[in-house]
């Protein structure tokens, strides 16, 4: 059996939480110019223009992309053959991501649900991390990570349609949630889209779908065929970078399908912000 | 058609009436930030007619909660916050003089008319543009409620900060004007 020790993988979290706030991946990036070459209207296009130059300030300088430098959301396959020394995984990706950002000047973001006190002085600066894991083949640990800001996490939604909606439900479903959104979470976005399952399946498969390198269509082409129709569509509705009317609203859809219940079909639409902060390590 | 302006703090009613939904501005010089928990104080002061921590004729209010600054830096990244949670609050401000609000996001029919009542506006800045907006402040203090930390009025200096008009004087919305120029209706 391998063994990782515990200290190490709070210095690899901590290393890519800093890093991540400040550098946007290169997928969002090359989606970002493909935007801006492609926008008609010229109020959208400076937008863009501003979005491309705030990610190069941001890499240069060490400067955090986004003042909402959102809550850590982790998605971590453990191998079976790997053991953690000297602690608990979990333990260790909370320690990494709080130090990660005190040492990176980060902001906490975390606070009581109903009394909204920030918990940087009870739980931990930024922390809890929400940590997804699984069990898979192998003698490594993969942590795959997302910086996601508030604004796209509020226009998100999920519903269980009936089975007699079929595709044109989801359609309708997820233009309606993109459309009320409207600028709000700072389009150009990124829609993940969670089919099938379970309620809850769904959801976080569509958190899942905004992990995948940005416009990588699914590998099931009948699935990547259908993202590419909702992006088609969602883009006719006009909405633009920040809202202010343009022909370019989504840079990608991602759709994650999976079996479900014979008497249901949920959905799960999960919104990405332009700020499309995400990294992965192997350890 | 677009218009692009240069505008120094504070605000007249004749800078807002040069104003249109879609035009962009450079502006300069002093702001104040403020988000939820400050508007309900300068609120509640209002309405037992004290005195408020700054001068609201003219002031333009910026919705935004930093990063902590690096040291050396006055401020960290600082881009504009979702707007809707002052909308309850905005309208009583406009009333008192304030001019201009810089954040993101849609405005309730409630501002949209104090704006066209009272002559303000209702500015956008590029959400998520945090490190870019954060370089363009060249001053930062925290000038009252301390105790909210991120939610502190701050008073900042900036220089050539670039806004766009989202709702103007006139009842015009760019929200909504911009988007129904790009619809493709089938
Ligand atoms: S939605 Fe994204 S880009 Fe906009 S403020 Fe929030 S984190 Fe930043």
């Amino acid at each position: 059996m391998r063994e990782i020790a515990y200290e190490d993988i709070v210095k690899a979290v901590k290393n890519m939480v800093i890093h991540t706030a400040t550098n946007l991946p290169e997928d969002a990036v090359t989606k970002l110019k493909e935007a801006h070459e492609k926008e008609k209207s010229p109020v959208a296009k400076k937008v863009l223009e501003q979005l491309l130059e705030n990610a190069d300030i941001a890499r240069e300088e060490k400067r955090p992309l986004c003042q909402d430098t959102g809550l850590a959301v982790y998605f971590v396959k453990v191998g079976q053959d790997v053991k953690v020394t000297g602690g608990l995984l979990k333990d260790a990706i909370n320690e990494g991501t709080e130090q990660g950002y005190i040492e990176g000047y980060l902001r906490a973001s975390t606070c009581d649900c109903f009394t909204r006190e920030n918990l940087k002085d009870k739980i931990g600066y930024n922390l809890p991390a929400i940590i997804h894991i699984d069990l898979v083949e192998g003698d490594k640990i993969e942590i795959e990570y997302a910086a996601k800001g508030g604004g796209s996490e509020n226009v998100s939604r999920a519903r269980v349609l009936a089975p007699a909606q079929g595709k044109e439900g989801v359609i309708e479903f997820v233009k309606s949630v993109i459309s009320e959104a409207g600028p709000n979470p700072c389009p150009p976005i990124i829609v993940g889209v969670g089919i099938g399952g379970t309620f809850e399946k769904a959801a976080i498969s569509s958190k899942y779908a905004l992990f995948r390198e940005a416009g990588q269509p699914h590998p099931d082409p009948e699935v990547a065929a259908f993202e590419q129709e909702l992006l088609e569509e969602l883009n006719k509705l006009g909405i633009g970078a920040m809202g202010m009317g343009g022909t370019q609203t989504v840079l990608a859809v991602h759709v994650e399908k999976n079996p479900c219940h014979i008497a249901s079909l949920p959905v799960s639409v999960n919104v990405q912000c332009h700020s499309s902060r995400h990294s992965h390590i192997t350890l | 058609m677009s218009q692009i302006h240069y505008l120094t703090t504070p605000l007249s009613d004749e800078d807002i009436m040069n104003l249109k939904a879609g035009d962009i501005v450079y502006l300069s010089g002093t702001i104040y930030t403020a988000r939820d928990a400050a508007h309900k104080r300068l609120v509640d002061l209002i309405a037992k007619g004290e005195e408020l921590p700054f001068p609201l004729r003219g002031a333009v209010i910026y919705f935004v909660g930093p990063t902590p600054p690096k040291p050396g830096d006055p401020i960290g990244s600082a881009g504009p916050t979702t707007s809707y949670r002052m909308d309850s609050y905005s309208p009583t401000l406009i009333e008192h003089g304030l001019k201009g609000m810089i954040g993101k996001g849609k405005r309730n029919q409630a501002v949209k008319d104090a704006c066209k009542e009272h002559k303000a506006v209702y500015f956008g800045a590029t959400g998520g543009a945090g490190a870019l907006l954060g370089k363009l402040i060249k001053d930062a203090k925290v000038i009252a409620y301390e105790e909210l930390g991120p939610e502190a009025v701050r008073e900042l200096i900036i220089e050539n900060f670039p806004v766009t008009v989202i709702n103007d004087a006139y009842g015009n919305d760019l929200y909504e004007e911009g988007r129904k120029q790009y619809e493709v209706k089938d």
